[in-house]
Protein backbone atom coordinates (compact mmCIF):
# COMPACT_ATOMS: atom_id res chain seq x y z
CA UNK A 1 0.00 0.00 0.00
CA UNK A 2 1.32 3.88 -0.07
CA UNK A 3 0.38 6.61 1.69
CA UNK A 4 -0.72 10.12 0.58
CA UNK A 5 1.84 12.89 1.77
CA UNK A 6 0.25 15.84 -0.31
CA UNK A 7 -2.32 17.23 -2.57
CA UNK A 8 -3.31 19.89 -5.31
CA UNK A 9 -6.44 20.86 -7.35
CA UNK A 10 -6.22 23.95 -9.60
CA UNK A 11 -9.37 24.58 -11.45
CA UNK A 12 -12.08 26.44 -12.72
CA UNK A 13 -13.06 26.55 -8.69
CA UNK A 14 -10.02 27.09 -7.21
CA UNK A 15 -6.21 26.80 -6.74
CA UNK A 16 -5.81 24.82 -3.80
CA UNK A 17 -7.43 21.68 -2.99
CA UNK A 18 -9.22 23.62 0.01
CA UNK A 19 -10.66 26.29 -2.09
CA UNK A 20 -12.08 23.61 -4.15
CA UNK A 21 -13.21 21.15 -1.76
CA UNK A 22 -15.23 24.31 0.11
CA UNK A 23 -16.85 24.68 -3.38
CA UNK A 24 -17.94 21.89 -4.09
CA UNK A 25 -19.34 21.15 -0.49
CA UNK A 26 -20.99 24.31 -1.08
CA UNK A 27 -22.57 23.06 -4.57
CA UNK A 28 -20.88 25.60 -6.62
CA UNK A 29 -19.88 24.43 -10.36
CA UNK A 30 -17.37 26.02 -13.08
CA UNK A 31 -19.39 25.71 -15.78
CA UNK A 32 -20.12 28.27 -18.10
CA UNK A 33 -21.48 29.11 -21.99
CA UNK A 34 -18.30 30.45 -23.96
CA UNK A 35 -17.84 31.82 -26.87
CA UNK A 36 -14.64 31.78 -28.49
CA UNK A 37 -11.43 29.78 -29.35
CA UNK A 38 -12.38 29.94 -33.24
CA UNK A 39 -14.86 28.01 -32.75
CA UNK A 40 -18.71 27.87 -35.19
CA UNK A 41 -20.89 27.33 -31.74
CA UNK A 42 -20.43 28.40 -28.24
CA UNK A 43 -20.08 25.79 -25.32
CA UNK A 44 -20.36 24.62 -22.40
CA UNK A 45 -17.18 24.45 -20.15
CA UNK A 46 -15.13 24.77 -16.66
CA UNK A 47 -12.10 26.82 -17.35
CA UNK A 48 -9.12 27.64 -15.47
CA UNK A 49 -8.87 32.02 -14.88
CA UNK A 50 -5.57 32.36 -17.10
CA UNK A 51 -5.06 36.24 -15.75
CA UNK A 52 -5.62 33.95 -12.14
CA UNK A 53 -3.12 31.31 -13.05
CA UNK A 54 -0.68 34.01 -14.59
CA UNK A 55 -0.80 36.51 -11.24
CA UNK A 56 -0.36 33.09 -8.83
CA UNK A 57 2.60 31.47 -11.16
CA UNK A 58 4.30 35.20 -11.44
CA UNK A 59 6.13 35.46 -14.70
CA UNK A 60 7.25 32.23 -16.38
CA UNK A 61 6.66 33.47 -19.79
CA UNK A 62 8.14 30.54 -21.47
CA UNK A 63 5.65 28.23 -20.04
CA UNK A 64 2.30 27.21 -21.92
CA UNK A 65 -0.77 27.62 -19.40
CA UNK A 66 -0.60 23.36 -18.69
CA UNK A 67 2.91 23.77 -17.88
CA UNK A 68 2.16 26.57 -15.77
CA UNK A 69 -0.91 24.92 -14.01
CA UNK A 70 1.19 21.48 -13.67
CA UNK A 71 3.85 23.45 -11.98
CA UNK A 72 1.95 25.44 -9.82
CA UNK A 73 0.30 22.68 -8.72
CA UNK A 74 3.04 20.73 -7.84
CA UNK A 75 4.38 23.24 -6.22
CA UNK A 76 1.48 23.42 -3.60
CA UNK A 77 1.14 20.02 -3.27
CA UNK A 78 4.64 19.50 -1.89
CA UNK A 79 4.86 22.77 0.32
CA UNK A 80 4.82 21.68 3.80
CA UNK A 81 5.34 18.22 3.23
CA UNK A 82 9.14 18.17 3.26
CA UNK A 83 9.59 16.21 0.06
CA UNK A 84 12.52 17.82 -1.63
CA UNK A 85 11.68 16.58 -5.22
CA UNK A 86 14.86 17.34 -6.43
CA UNK A 87 15.96 14.13 -5.39
CA UNK A 88 17.37 10.68 -7.34
CA UNK A 89 14.50 8.73 -5.32
CA UNK A 90 11.55 11.57 -6.32
CA UNK A 91 9.75 10.07 -9.68
CA UNK A 92 7.00 11.97 -11.48
CA UNK A 93 4.20 10.71 -13.08
CA UNK A 94 2.70 12.78 -15.66
CA UNK A 95 -0.82 12.33 -16.82
CA UNK A 96 -2.79 13.95 -19.78
CA UNK A 97 -4.51 13.21 -23.05
CA UNK A 98 -3.66 16.36 -25.52
CA UNK A 99 -0.87 18.14 -23.34
CA UNK A 100 0.37 21.33 -25.60
CA UNK A 101 -2.20 19.97 -28.52
CA UNK A 102 -3.22 23.91 -29.01
CA UNK A 103 0.40 24.13 -30.67
CA UNK A 104 -1.19 22.14 -33.86
CA UNK A 105 -3.27 24.99 -34.76
CA UNK A 106 -0.17 27.40 -35.50
CA UNK A 107 1.98 26.67 -38.37
CA UNK A 108 1.90 22.65 -39.16
CA UNK A 109 5.57 23.25 -40.68
CA UNK A 110 7.41 24.26 -37.93
CA UNK A 111 6.04 21.52 -35.59
CA UNK A 112 6.86 22.89 -31.85
CA UNK A 113 8.52 20.01 -30.19
CA UNK A 114 5.75 20.58 -26.84
CA UNK A 115 3.15 18.68 -28.49
CA UNK A 116 4.82 15.85 -27.97
CA UNK A 117 3.46 14.66 -24.38
CA UNK A 118 7.10 13.93 -22.92
CA UNK A 119 8.08 17.61 -23.61
CA UNK A 120 5.69 19.48 -21.11
CA UNK A 121 5.78 16.35 -18.50
CA UNK A 122 9.24 16.98 -18.76
CA UNK A 123 9.73 21.01 -18.38
CA UNK A 124 7.31 20.31 -15.25
CA UNK A 125 9.60 17.82 -13.45
CA UNK A 126 13.07 19.76 -14.39
CA UNK A 127 11.49 23.12 -13.25
CA UNK A 128 11.87 20.90 -9.62
CA UNK A 129 15.63 19.83 -10.93
CA UNK A 130 14.05 16.33 -10.79
CA UNK A 131 17.13 14.15 -12.45
CA UNK A 132 14.84 11.52 -13.20
CA UNK A 133 12.67 10.95 -16.76
CA UNK A 134 9.21 11.60 -15.56
CA UNK A 135 6.71 8.42 -16.65
CA UNK A 136 4.35 9.70 -18.81
CA UNK A 137 1.02 8.19 -19.37
CA UNK A 138 -1.75 9.05 -22.28
CA UNK A 139 -4.38 6.20 -21.76
CA UNK A 140 -7.53 8.73 -22.32
CA UNK A 141 -9.78 9.64 -19.64
CA UNK A 142 -8.56 6.82 -17.24
CA UNK A 143 -5.01 8.20 -17.51
CA UNK A 144 -5.04 9.76 -14.15
CA UNK A 145 -5.81 6.40 -12.42
CA UNK A 146 -3.39 4.47 -14.87
CA UNK A 147 -0.91 7.26 -13.64
CA UNK A 148 -1.61 6.77 -9.30
CA UNK A 149 -1.59 2.72 -10.48
CA UNK A 150 1.80 3.03 -12.26
CA UNK A 151 3.12 5.11 -9.22
CA UNK A 152 1.65 2.62 -6.32
CA UNK A 153 3.76 -0.04 -8.73
CA UNK A 154 6.99 1.60 -8.47
CA UNK A 155 6.93 2.55 -5.39
CA UNK A 156 5.88 -1.06 -4.25
CA UNK A 157 8.77 -2.12 -6.32
CA UNK A 158 11.31 0.12 -4.72
CA UNK A 159 11.77 1.81 -7.30
CA UNK A 160 11.24 5.20 -5.82
CA UNK A 161 10.57 6.67 -2.19
CA UNK A 162 8.20 9.37 -3.37
CA UNK A 163 5.62 9.41 -6.04
CA UNK A 164 4.51 13.01 -7.48
CA UNK A 165 1.06 12.19 -9.74
CA UNK A 166 0.41 15.11 -12.06
CA UNK A 167 -2.49 15.30 -14.29
CA UNK A 168 -2.91 18.03 -16.53
CA UNK A 169 -5.57 18.71 -19.36
CA UNK A 170 -5.84 22.36 -20.62
CA UNK A 171 -9.13 22.52 -23.65
CA UNK A 172 -8.70 23.77 -26.93
CA UNK A 173 -10.52 24.42 -30.25
CA UNK A 174 -9.05 20.74 -30.96
CA UNK A 175 -10.43 19.19 -28.03
CA UNK A 176 -13.61 21.39 -28.07
CA UNK A 177 -14.53 20.24 -31.86
CA UNK A 178 -13.49 16.90 -31.09
CA UNK A 179 -16.26 16.35 -28.86
CA UNK A 180 -18.73 18.31 -30.23
CA UNK A 181 -18.27 16.02 -33.57
CA UNK A 182 -19.15 13.47 -31.17
CA UNK A 183 -22.34 15.36 -30.24
CA UNK A 184 -21.01 14.18 -26.56
CA UNK A 185 -21.68 17.99 -25.27
CA UNK A 186 -24.09 18.55 -23.56
CA UNK A 187 -25.42 22.58 -23.96
CA UNK A 188 -26.51 22.55 -20.34
CA UNK A 189 -24.85 22.26 -16.73
CA UNK A 190 -24.76 18.39 -17.09
CA UNK A 191 -26.57 16.24 -14.91
CA UNK A 192 -24.15 12.84 -14.32
CA UNK A 193 -26.98 9.39 -13.47
CA UNK A 194 -30.23 11.83 -13.56
CA UNK A 195 -32.34 10.54 -16.04
CA UNK A 196 -32.93 13.12 -18.42
CA UNK A 197 -28.88 13.25 -18.91
CA UNK A 198 -27.68 15.03 -22.01
CA UNK A 199 -24.20 14.88 -22.44
CA UNK A 200 -21.07 15.95 -20.59
CA UNK A 201 -19.55 19.45 -20.08
CA UNK A 202 -15.80 19.73 -20.78
CA UNK A 203 -13.15 21.43 -18.47
CA UNK A 204 -9.53 22.25 -17.36
CA UNK A 205 -7.49 21.36 -14.38
CA UNK A 206 -4.32 20.49 -12.98
CA UNK A 207 -3.89 18.22 -9.96
CA UNK A 208 -1.17 16.58 -8.14
CA UNK A 209 -1.01 13.84 -5.45
CA UNK A 210 2.25 12.80 -3.83
CA UNK A 211 2.51 9.55 -2.42
CA UNK A 212 5.67 7.46 -0.57
CA UNK A 213 5.37 3.74 0.51
CA UNK A 214 2.97 3.48 3.30
CA UNK A 215 4.88 1.83 6.85
CA UNK A 216 4.08 -0.38 9.44
CA UNK A 217 0.42 1.57 10.99
CA UNK A 218 0.53 4.49 8.66
CA UNK A 219 -2.17 7.09 9.27
CA UNK A 220 -4.06 8.76 6.41
CA UNK A 221 -5.20 8.03 3.42
CA UNK A 222 -3.62 4.57 1.46
CA UNK A 223 -4.04 3.73 -1.92
CA UNK A 224 -5.19 -0.06 -1.07
CA UNK A 225 -5.76 -0.92 -4.58
CA UNK A 226 -5.82 -0.12 -8.44
CA UNK A 227 -6.72 -2.08 -11.36
CA UNK A 228 -7.12 -1.25 -14.86
CA UNK A 229 -9.40 -4.03 -17.23
CA UNK A 230 -10.38 -3.59 -21.09
CA UNK A 231 -14.23 -3.78 -22.63
CA UNK A 232 -12.04 -5.35 -25.70
CA UNK A 233 -15.95 -4.50 -27.45
CA UNK A 234 -15.72 -0.86 -29.17
CA UNK A 235 -13.07 1.73 -29.60
CA UNK A 236 -14.73 4.85 -28.36
CA UNK A 237 -18.52 3.28 -26.88
CA UNK A 238 -18.94 2.10 -23.43
CA UNK A 239 -19.35 -1.80 -23.36
CA UNK A 240 -23.13 -2.97 -22.88
CA UNK A 241 -22.43 -4.90 -20.11
CA UNK A 242 -20.10 -2.78 -18.31
CA UNK A 243 -17.33 -5.95 -18.78
CA UNK A 244 -14.38 -3.79 -18.42
CA UNK A 245 -15.47 -1.84 -15.49
CA UNK A 246 -16.94 -4.80 -13.82
CA UNK A 247 -13.59 -6.48 -13.71
CA UNK A 248 -11.76 -3.79 -12.66
CA UNK A 249 -14.63 -3.33 -9.51
CA UNK A 250 -14.18 -6.86 -8.92
CA UNK A 251 -9.97 -6.89 -8.75
CA UNK A 252 -10.05 -3.70 -6.62
CA UNK A 253 -12.77 -4.94 -4.06
CA UNK A 254 -11.96 -8.50 -4.10
CA UNK A 255 -12.42 -9.52 -0.02
CA UNK A 256 -13.89 -6.49 0.66
CA UNK A 257 -17.67 -6.03 2.02
CA UNK A 258 -19.65 -3.42 0.26
CA UNK A 259 -20.74 -2.47 3.60
CA UNK A 260 -17.53 -0.73 4.44
CA UNK A 261 -17.00 1.28 1.51
CA UNK A 262 -18.41 4.96 2.08
CA UNK A 263 -18.88 6.01 -1.21
CA UNK A 264 -18.17 5.37 -4.67
CA UNK A 265 -16.86 8.01 -6.76
CA UNK A 266 -18.23 6.92 -10.52
CA UNK A 267 -16.26 8.67 -13.24
CA UNK A 268 -20.37 10.15 -14.23
CA UNK A 269 -19.85 11.80 -17.36
CA UNK A 270 -23.02 12.41 -17.99
CA UNK A 271 -23.58 10.76 -21.16
CA UNK A 272 -26.74 8.48 -21.59
CA UNK A 273 -24.02 5.64 -22.59
CA UNK A 274 -21.33 5.86 -19.75
CA UNK A 275 -23.50 6.37 -16.48
CA UNK A 276 -26.06 3.24 -18.02
CA UNK A 277 -22.27 1.25 -18.43
CA UNK A 278 -21.35 2.24 -14.94
CA UNK A 279 -24.45 1.35 -13.47
CA UNK A 280 -24.58 -2.09 -14.59
CA UNK A 281 -20.90 -2.43 -14.00
CA UNK A 282 -21.94 -1.67 -9.89
CA UNK A 283 -25.25 -3.53 -10.12
CA UNK A 284 -23.08 -6.85 -11.38
CA UNK A 285 -20.46 -6.22 -8.54
CA UNK A 286 -23.12 -5.76 -5.89
CA UNK A 287 -22.66 -2.29 -4.97
CA UNK A 288 -26.11 -0.85 -6.76
CA UNK A 289 -26.79 0.06 -2.62
CA UNK A 290 -23.45 2.14 -1.77
CA UNK A 291 -23.57 5.63 -2.06
CA UNK A 292 -22.61 6.98 -5.55
CA UNK A 293 -22.09 10.49 -6.69
CA UNK A 294 -20.02 12.33 -9.78
CA UNK A 295 -18.19 15.12 -9.60
CA UNK A 296 -18.37 16.07 -13.22
CA UNK A 297 -20.88 18.70 -12.40
CA UNK A 298 -18.43 21.10 -10.65
CA UNK A 299 -15.27 20.15 -12.68
CA UNK A 300 -17.03 19.33 -15.73
CA UNK A 301 -14.91 15.96 -17.36
CA UNK A 302 -11.02 17.10 -17.17
CA UNK A 303 -9.92 13.99 -19.24
CA UNK A 304 -6.02 13.47 -18.25
CA UNK A 305 -6.62 15.33 -15.31
CA UNK A 306 -9.52 13.91 -14.17
CA UNK A 307 -8.33 10.70 -12.67
CA UNK A 308 -6.58 13.04 -10.41
CA UNK A 309 -8.75 15.55 -9.13
CA UNK A 310 -11.61 13.35 -8.32
CA UNK A 311 -9.54 11.05 -6.65
CA UNK A 312 -8.00 14.27 -4.24
CA UNK A 313 -11.02 15.79 -3.61
CA UNK A 314 -12.83 12.46 -2.81
CA UNK A 315 -10.19 11.85 -0.48
CA UNK A 316 -10.51 14.92 1.57
CA UNK A 317 -14.50 14.00 2.02
CA UNK A 318 -13.35 10.82 3.10
CA UNK A 319 -10.78 12.38 5.36
CA UNK A 320 -13.78 14.90 6.55
CA UNK A 321 -15.91 11.80 6.65
CA UNK A 322 -18.18 12.97 4.31
CA UNK A 323 -19.98 11.88 1.54
CA UNK A 324 -20.31 14.54 -1.43
CA UNK A 325 -23.58 15.46 -2.87
CA UNK A 326 -23.38 14.27 -6.60
CA UNK A 327 -24.91 18.23 -8.65
CA UNK A 328 -27.06 17.76 -11.19
CA UNK A 329 -29.25 14.69 -10.17
CA UNK A 330 -32.68 14.61 -9.90
CA UNK A 331 -34.81 11.27 -11.26
CA UNK A 332 -33.20 8.09 -10.88
CA UNK A 333 -33.09 5.66 -13.78
CA UNK A 334 -35.63 3.19 -13.85
CA UNK A 335 -33.62 0.43 -15.11
CA UNK A 336 -30.52 -0.26 -13.27
CA UNK A 337 -31.52 1.99 -10.05
CA UNK A 338 -28.23 3.33 -7.83
CA UNK A 339 -28.51 4.85 -4.54
CA UNK A 340 -26.86 8.23 -5.97
CA UNK A 341 -26.10 10.38 -3.28
CA UNK A 342 -28.61 13.55 -3.15
CA UNK A 343 -27.03 15.36 -0.58
CA UNK A 344 -24.40 15.80 2.00
CA UNK A 345 -24.31 13.48 3.98
CA UNK A 346 -22.13 11.86 7.34
CA UNK A 347 -19.78 8.56 7.12
CA UNK A 348 -17.93 6.85 9.53
CA UNK A 349 -16.41 4.25 6.80
CA UNK A 350 -13.23 3.66 5.50
CA UNK A 351 -13.09 3.08 1.89
CA UNK A 352 -14.06 4.68 -1.13
CA UNK A 353 -13.88 4.01 -4.81
CA UNK A 354 -12.84 5.96 -7.73
CA UNK A 355 -13.94 4.52 -10.68
CA UNK A 356 -13.08 5.83 -14.61
CA UNK A 357 -13.45 4.95 -18.15
CA UNK A 358 -12.43 5.95 -21.30
CA UNK A 359 -12.68 5.40 -25.11
CA UNK A 360 -9.84 2.58 -25.86
CA UNK A 361 -12.48 0.58 -23.24
CA UNK A 362 -10.16 1.07 -20.50
CA UNK A 363 -11.93 1.27 -17.32
CA UNK A 364 -10.47 1.51 -13.91
CA UNK A 365 -11.10 1.22 -9.78
CA UNK A 366 -8.91 2.56 -7.68
CA UNK A 367 -9.37 1.40 -3.66
CA UNK A 368 -8.47 4.52 -0.73
CA UNK A 369 -8.42 3.39 2.39
CA UNK A 370 -8.32 5.93 5.53
CA UNK A 371 -6.50 4.84 8.67
CA UNK A 372 -7.12 7.06 11.74
CA UNK A 373 -4.11 7.28 14.29
CA UNK A 374 -4.36 5.27 17.12
CA UNK A 375 -7.06 2.97 16.09
CA UNK A 376 -4.48 0.40 15.46
CA UNK A 377 -6.97 -0.61 12.34
CA UNK B 1 11.08 -16.50 -11.25
CA UNK B 2 12.07 -14.46 -14.15
CA UNK B 3 10.46 -13.21 -16.81
CA UNK B 4 10.67 -14.42 -20.45
CA UNK B 5 9.68 -13.29 -24.01
CA UNK B 6 7.80 -16.15 -25.36
CA UNK B 7 7.60 -14.51 -29.04
CA UNK B 8 8.15 -11.39 -30.98
CA UNK B 9 7.48 -9.48 -34.03
CA UNK B 10 8.94 -6.89 -35.92
CA UNK B 11 7.58 -4.34 -38.67
CA UNK B 12 8.51 -1.26 -40.47
CA UNK B 13 7.67 -0.04 -43.80
CA UNK B 14 9.90 -2.18 -45.57
CA UNK B 15 10.20 -5.50 -43.75
CA UNK B 16 8.59 -7.84 -41.05
CA UNK B 17 9.72 -10.78 -39.21
CA UNK B 18 8.43 -13.22 -36.25
CA UNK B 19 10.94 -14.71 -34.09
CA UNK B 20 13.65 -13.26 -36.17
CA UNK B 21 12.41 -15.29 -38.66
CA UNK B 22 11.46 -12.75 -41.96
CA UNK B 23 7.98 -12.70 -43.34
CA UNK B 24 7.97 -13.11 -47.16
CA UNK B 25 5.76 -9.85 -48.44
CA UNK B 26 4.88 -9.81 -52.26
CA UNK B 27 5.98 -6.31 -53.99
CA UNK B 28 3.52 -4.53 -55.19
CA UNK B 29 1.64 -1.36 -55.58
CA UNK B 30 0.53 -1.46 -51.92
CA UNK B 31 1.35 -0.21 -48.99
CA UNK B 32 3.99 -2.55 -47.23
CA UNK B 33 1.29 -2.75 -44.29
CA UNK B 34 -1.94 -3.53 -46.23
CA UNK B 35 0.64 -6.02 -48.61
CA UNK B 36 1.32 -7.56 -44.80
CA UNK B 37 -2.37 -8.27 -44.22
CA UNK B 38 -3.06 -9.57 -47.07
CA UNK B 39 0.07 -11.88 -47.05
CA UNK B 40 -0.82 -13.43 -43.50
CA UNK B 41 -4.66 -13.99 -44.55
CA UNK B 42 -5.88 -12.19 -42.20
CA UNK B 43 -9.90 -11.82 -42.54
CA UNK B 44 -10.76 -8.51 -40.52
CA UNK B 45 -12.44 -5.72 -42.60
CA UNK B 46 -11.84 -3.22 -39.16
CA UNK B 47 -7.98 -3.37 -40.13
CA UNK B 48 -8.64 -0.55 -43.17
CA UNK B 49 -10.69 1.88 -41.09
CA UNK B 50 -7.46 1.57 -37.99
CA UNK B 51 -4.78 4.69 -38.67
CA UNK B 52 -1.39 4.20 -38.99
CA UNK B 53 -0.46 3.29 -35.39
CA UNK B 54 -3.08 0.87 -34.81
CA UNK B 55 -2.67 -1.05 -38.37
CA UNK B 56 1.22 -1.97 -36.58
CA UNK B 57 0.36 -2.51 -33.49
CA UNK B 58 -2.49 -4.94 -34.85
CA UNK B 59 -0.52 -6.68 -37.65
CA UNK B 60 2.58 -6.91 -34.73
CA UNK B 61 0.12 -8.79 -32.61
CA UNK B 62 -1.53 -10.72 -35.59
CA UNK B 63 2.10 -12.47 -35.81
CA UNK B 64 2.45 -13.26 -32.33
CA UNK B 65 -0.95 -14.87 -32.14
CA UNK B 66 -1.67 -16.19 -35.39
CA UNK B 67 -2.09 -19.95 -35.34
CA UNK B 68 -2.73 -19.71 -31.35
CA UNK B 69 -5.89 -22.11 -30.78
CA UNK B 70 -7.22 -19.66 -27.59
CA UNK B 71 -6.81 -16.53 -29.03
CA UNK B 72 -10.21 -15.65 -29.43
CA UNK B 73 -11.21 -16.93 -25.96
CA UNK B 74 -12.09 -13.92 -23.63
CA UNK B 75 -9.58 -13.46 -21.08
CA UNK B 76 -8.43 -11.28 -18.44
CA UNK B 77 -4.92 -12.36 -17.36
CA UNK B 78 -2.98 -11.08 -20.82
CA UNK B 79 -1.61 -7.21 -20.39
CA UNK B 80 -1.27 -5.15 -23.55
CA UNK B 81 1.14 -1.79 -22.64
CA UNK B 82 1.99 0.13 -25.56
CA UNK B 83 4.97 3.17 -25.65
CA UNK B 84 6.29 5.44 -28.28
CA UNK B 85 7.82 8.90 -28.46
CA UNK B 86 4.88 10.88 -30.72
CA UNK B 87 1.84 9.56 -29.12
CA UNK B 88 -1.20 9.90 -31.80
CA UNK B 89 0.39 12.99 -33.45
CA UNK B 90 -0.07 11.83 -37.24
CA UNK B 91 -3.84 11.15 -36.46
CA UNK B 92 -3.85 14.71 -34.24
CA UNK B 93 -2.08 16.46 -37.32
CA UNK B 94 -4.80 14.52 -40.08
CA UNK B 95 -7.39 15.58 -37.56
CA UNK B 96 -6.20 19.31 -37.10
CA UNK B 97 -6.50 19.31 -40.92
CA UNK B 98 -10.03 19.01 -40.45
CA UNK B 99 -10.96 22.10 -38.28
CA UNK B 100 -9.15 25.08 -40.24
CA UNK B 101 -10.46 28.24 -39.75
CA UNK B 102 -13.20 29.80 -42.08
CA UNK B 103 -14.96 27.48 -44.28
CA UNK B 104 -12.28 24.55 -44.29
CA UNK B 105 -14.18 23.65 -40.61
CA UNK B 106 -15.13 19.97 -40.82
CA UNK B 107 -14.13 18.29 -38.31
CA UNK B 108 -14.03 14.25 -38.49
CA UNK B 109 -15.11 12.59 -35.33
CA UNK B 110 -13.92 9.21 -36.96
CA UNK B 111 -10.61 11.35 -37.03
CA UNK B 112 -11.13 12.55 -33.69
CA UNK B 113 -11.13 9.11 -32.14
CA UNK B 114 -7.79 8.22 -33.31
CA UNK B 115 -6.10 11.11 -31.72
CA UNK B 116 -5.91 9.62 -28.25
CA UNK B 117 -2.92 6.35 -28.61
CA UNK B 118 -3.80 4.34 -26.34
CA UNK B 119 -6.32 3.29 -29.55
CA UNK B 120 -4.09 0.62 -30.41
CA UNK B 121 -3.96 -1.52 -27.19
CA UNK B 122 -7.81 -1.17 -27.69
CA UNK B 123 -7.71 -2.61 -31.34
CA UNK B 124 -6.20 -5.71 -30.17
CA UNK B 125 -7.93 -5.96 -27.59
CA UNK B 126 -11.08 -6.22 -29.19
CA UNK B 127 -9.31 -8.57 -32.09
CA UNK B 128 -8.15 -10.90 -29.70
CA UNK B 129 -10.71 -10.61 -26.82
CA UNK B 130 -8.53 -9.56 -23.90
CA UNK B 131 -9.86 -8.28 -21.18
CA UNK B 132 -6.75 -7.92 -18.91
CA UNK B 133 -5.02 -3.90 -18.29
CA UNK B 134 -4.81 -1.59 -20.89
CA UNK B 135 -1.87 0.79 -20.98
CA UNK B 136 0.16 4.30 -23.08
CA UNK B 137 3.18 5.24 -22.75
CA UNK B 138 5.15 8.08 -24.20
CA UNK B 139 8.62 8.55 -23.84
CA UNK B 140 10.92 11.21 -25.14
CA UNK B 141 13.34 8.30 -26.59
CA UNK B 142 13.27 4.43 -26.82
CA UNK B 143 13.82 3.41 -23.57
CA UNK B 144 14.44 -0.35 -22.90
CA UNK B 145 14.63 0.16 -19.18
CA UNK B 146 11.35 1.69 -18.94
CA UNK B 147 9.39 -1.24 -21.00
CA UNK B 148 11.50 -3.70 -18.10
CA UNK B 149 10.38 -1.00 -15.40
CA UNK B 150 6.74 -0.67 -16.49
CA UNK B 151 6.26 -4.58 -17.94
CA UNK B 152 8.03 -5.90 -14.82
CA UNK B 153 5.57 -3.88 -12.50
CA UNK B 154 2.48 -4.57 -14.24
CA UNK B 155 2.25 -8.09 -12.81
CA UNK B 156 1.91 -6.65 -9.12
CA UNK B 157 -1.23 -6.98 -10.91
CA UNK B 158 -2.31 -10.69 -9.48
CA UNK B 159 -4.44 -10.90 -12.56
CA UNK B 160 -1.83 -10.93 -15.10
CA UNK B 161 0.20 -13.39 -15.94
CA UNK B 162 1.75 -12.27 -19.59
CA UNK B 163 2.28 -9.15 -20.90
CA UNK B 164 1.84 -7.83 -24.64
CA UNK B 165 4.37 -4.88 -24.82
CA UNK B 166 4.97 -3.07 -27.91
CA UNK B 167 6.80 -0.42 -29.04
CA UNK B 168 4.79 1.17 -31.50
CA UNK B 169 5.89 4.68 -33.62
CA UNK B 170 4.41 6.19 -36.50
CA UNK B 171 5.00 9.69 -37.05
CA UNK B 172 6.87 11.52 -40.13
CA UNK B 173 9.78 9.11 -41.86
CA UNK B 174 9.74 7.02 -38.26
CA UNK B 175 7.15 4.00 -38.73
CA UNK B 176 8.02 0.55 -36.60
CA UNK B 177 6.99 -1.83 -34.25
CA UNK B 178 8.32 -4.04 -32.15
CA UNK B 179 6.14 -6.34 -29.82
CA UNK B 180 7.00 -8.71 -27.13
CA UNK B 181 5.24 -11.70 -25.45
CA UNK B 182 5.88 -11.72 -21.44
CA UNK B 183 5.22 -14.51 -19.69
CA UNK B 184 6.53 -15.60 -16.26
CA UNK B 185 8.70 -18.83 -16.44
CA UNK B 186 11.72 -20.24 -14.61
CA UNK B 187 13.75 -22.37 -16.61
CA UNK B 188 16.82 -21.31 -18.05
CA UNK B 189 16.60 -22.45 -21.81
CA UNK B 190 14.04 -19.24 -22.64
CA UNK B 191 15.17 -15.71 -23.44
CA UNK B 192 15.15 -13.14 -20.71
CA UNK B 193 12.80 -9.97 -20.98
CA UNK B 194 15.75 -8.03 -20.57
CA UNK B 195 17.51 -4.79 -21.63
CA UNK B 196 20.03 -6.76 -23.55
CA UNK B 197 17.56 -8.71 -25.24
CA UNK B 198 15.43 -5.93 -26.31
CA UNK B 199 18.11 -4.13 -27.74
CA UNK B 200 19.49 -7.35 -29.29
CA UNK B 201 16.22 -8.41 -31.17
CA UNK B 202 15.04 -4.81 -31.89
CA UNK B 203 18.29 -4.30 -33.78
CA UNK B 204 17.66 -7.80 -35.34
CA UNK B 205 14.19 -6.52 -36.51
CA UNK B 206 15.45 -3.18 -38.15
CA UNK B 207 18.38 -5.03 -40.20
CA UNK B 208 15.66 -7.35 -41.68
Amino acid sequence: MIAWVGDNVISSLGFTTDENYRAVLAGQSGARLHDGMGLPEPFMASLIDRERLNDEFGGGDGYTPLEKAAILSVTRAAAGTGVDLSGERVLFFFSSTKGNVFLLDGDPATLDDRVYLWRPAALVSRHFNNPNDPVVISNACISGASAQVAARRALEAGACDHAVVVGAEMLSRFIISGFQSLKALSPEPCRPFDAARAGLNLGEAAATVIYKRAGEGEAGILLARGAVRNDANHISGPSRTGEGSFLALEAALDGISPDDVAFINAHGTATPYNDRMEAIALTRAGLAAVPVNSLKAHFGHTLGAAGVVESVISARALREGTILASKGYREQEPEYPLNVATRVAPTGKRYFVKMLSGFGGCNAALLYKKVGHGTGH
Amino acid sequence: MGLVIRKYSYINDRVASVDGRAIPVPAGEEKFLTALYRARRVDYPRFFKMDALSKLGFLASELIFEGDASRFTPRDHVAILCFNRSSSLESDAAYQATIRHGEEYFPSPSLFVYTLPNIVTAEIAIRNRLHGETAFYVLERFDPRALVGRVGEAFQDAATRAVLVAWVESFRDSREVFMMLVEKNDTIFDLPFSVESIVELLNRGRNG
